[in-house]
């Protein structure tokens, strides 16, 4: 069976989408083994969105193969769409049905038997912690609620795979860490897991392997730890200025730091030890208005590649 | 799995989503062709059969009840398919979570159109009832009624829906009321027979599914049904249902399928 004994449980070749003269995925490569977590980071038009929709056979593959399961998403997508769990960015939950018929109704959209989608339900809204919001319409729980019902429907057919795209987007903080725990959980419980996201600190929290996508391409890929070894330093020091930034930082920094990064609100240095960076700085008699030294993050590994902050 | 049991998936969200309504809609059904009958057939009746002569002195009650019958299911299909399905696709977006299930966009147009076929029968189930209860069904006949103004229904609904499916506005609902659906409502022998129009504009009363739908439920309540002309009318609506089913599939994809 594929998807077992190595095979790539998902595996992209050259896959390209496009609508009419954009080309939103650029001949794109990657292989997803069973029981990863792995992500596409990249900036809002990055094509991940794109590439998710083709895996989830909703949108037609333009050029290149797409083997999902092993099978094709052309001639196998009802079987393929069976076997997966769908978080879309935007909410499609019914807002004036309850939570319990939100799950009960899209379970039977999976042919799945009334009877045993009763206690489904009950155990799934357990799961995300809406048990005593069972009965109330949708409309007016939280942003963070309607989240995890959505991720609560998508697993009403026990899904292989979970296709999460930005699954926290505009959630408040404790918000996505109960989405983040809950997906860690299932993660735990060998479900498959492919989300997108914009933000470094989801990426870093739930990603074993994740691809940098920027303009429709794959950048870079490894695991968060792999790519901040490469593409960064272990440390990364922040300067703030106010009006008296100077413009030679190659002259100030010269032997302290492994890299410069001068960006319009702020200048940062790439270092190994930022405290010794900082320090011989200040020996050089440059004195910033702030100093914020920190562990390098994705944030980083993507201005490094890409030359862009990736939340503009 | 058949193709056609997926189509049938969808068509239990429909309908607890009617659930919420039901009871207002139970009401309508059963008030609307009451109070039609009240006023055109029983009041307005009265002044008609004066004055004119009807064929094979037939009353207006007889003449105008099925016709109502039809009419009424044609708005009852074009609204079920003009904003619920725009919500489907663009607000609430119920398409979308279909199509991430097995369903493919054939599933959820037939579904929903199955949907609406579902409640042109209960409608139309209760009409027949009452408009029976006045007095205005002649012949056992009339019990086919049911089937053919769903047809009717259908033969709007699925075009409408393709509609639906292309337009980025609900703002042309309105215009299609207004300008269709109403002019139908008015002109396609519902309340008096289409050769009392101007030449042109009953040439083109023939073309409507509506007026193949009327004459066709009324000679069944009438009795009066001949065969050939039967299966002319019954055919015309089934050409409607399958070209509108044709475009929407059409419009559906292009919609849903990026």
């Amino acid at each position: 069976m594929a998807g077992q004994n190595g095979q790539p449980l998902i595996q992209a070749r050259g896959l390209v989408k496009r609508f009419g003269e954009l080309t939103a995925v650029d001949a794109i490569d990657f292989d997803l083994q069973r029981g990863e977590a792995f992500g596409f980071l990249g900036p809002n038009g990055a094509g991940k969105t794109s590439t998710m929709r083709m895996i989830g056979c909703v949108s037609p593959v333009t050029e290149g193969t797409l083997r999902v399961f092993g099978l094709d998403p052309a001639r196998d997508g009802v079987k393929i769409r069976g076997r997966l769990g769908v978080v879309p960015q935007q909410d499609t939950l019914d807002m004036e049905l309850t939570v319990r018929e939100n799950i009960v109704i899209y379970g039977r959209y999976f042919g799945l038997p009334r009877r045993e989608l009763g206690a489904r339900a009950d155990e799934l809204l357990e799961f995300v912690e809406l048990t005593e919001r069972a009965n109330d319409k949708v409309e007016p729980l939280s942003g963070g609620m309607k989240r995890r019902l959505t991720i609560a429907r998508s697993l009403v057919n026990d899904p292989e795979v979970m296709l999460l795209d930005e699954p926290t987007t505009g959630l408040d903080p404790q918000a996505r860490h109960v989405v983040w725990d809950r997906l860690y959980r299932l993660k735990r419980q060998g479900v498959t897991l492919v989300l997108t996201t914009h933000y470094m600190d989801e990426a870093e929290q739930l990603c074993d392997r994740l691809v940098v996508m920027d303009k429709g391409k794959i950048v870079a890929e490894g695991s968060p730890r792999e790519l901040i070894e490469r593409y960064s330093t272990r440390e990364v020091v922040e300067l703030r200025f106010d009006d008296s930034r100077p413009d030679d930082f190659g002259y100030w920094t010269d032997g302290l730091v492994t890299r410069v990064e001068a960006l319009p609100d702020r200048v940062l240095l790439y270092t190994d030890d930022g405290d010794a960076a900082s320090h011989g700085l200040h020996e050089r008699g440059l004195v910033p208005e702030s100093v914020l030294v920190r562990r390098s993050t994705l944030e980083d590994v993507f201005l490094h590649l890409t030359g862009r902050s990736l939340i503009e | 799995m058949s193709s056609y049991l997926l189509a049938l998936r969808p068509l239990e969200f429909f309908f607890a989503q009617y659930r919420r309504v039901w009871r207002g809609t139970a009401v309508t059904s059963v008030v609307t062709p009451v109070v039609y009958l009240l006023a055109l057939g029983v009041g307005l009746g009265v002044f008609v059969d004066r004055s004119a002569d009807l064929a094979d002195g037939i009353s207006y009650l007889e003449f105008v009840a099925p016709g109502l019958m039809a009419a009424t299911a044609m708005q009852l299909a074009t609204f079920e398919s003009s904003w619920p399905v725009l919500s489907a696709i663009k607000w609430d977006r119920q398409y979308h979570a279909m199509l991430a299930t097995p369903l493919r966009v054939g599933d959820v147009l037939l579904g929903h159109q199955t949907f609406v076929a579902a409640r042109l029968l209960m409608t139309s189930t209760v009409y027949l009832v009452v408009i029976t209860a006045f007095g205005a069904v002649d012949s056992p006949l009339g019990i086919l009624a049911i089937p053919v103004t769903v047809l009717v229904g259908l033969s709007f609904s699925t075009s409408i829906a393709a509609w639906a499916a292309h337009t980025e506005n609900e703002v042309s609902f309105v215009a299609i009321f207004r300008f269709v659906i109403l002019p139908m409502f008015l002109f396609s022998g519902t309340f008096f027979p289409i050769s009392s129009l101007p030449a042109p504009l009953e040439a083109i009363a023939y073309l409507t599914p509506l007026w193949h739908g009327v004459t066709l439920c009324r000679s069944l309540t009438l009795g009066d049904v001949e065969l050939w002309s039967g299966l002319l009318h019954l055919g015309y609506l089934l050409a409607c249902v399958t070209v509108g089913l044709a475009l929407a599939r059409m419009t559906y994809r292009r919609r849903l399928v990026l």
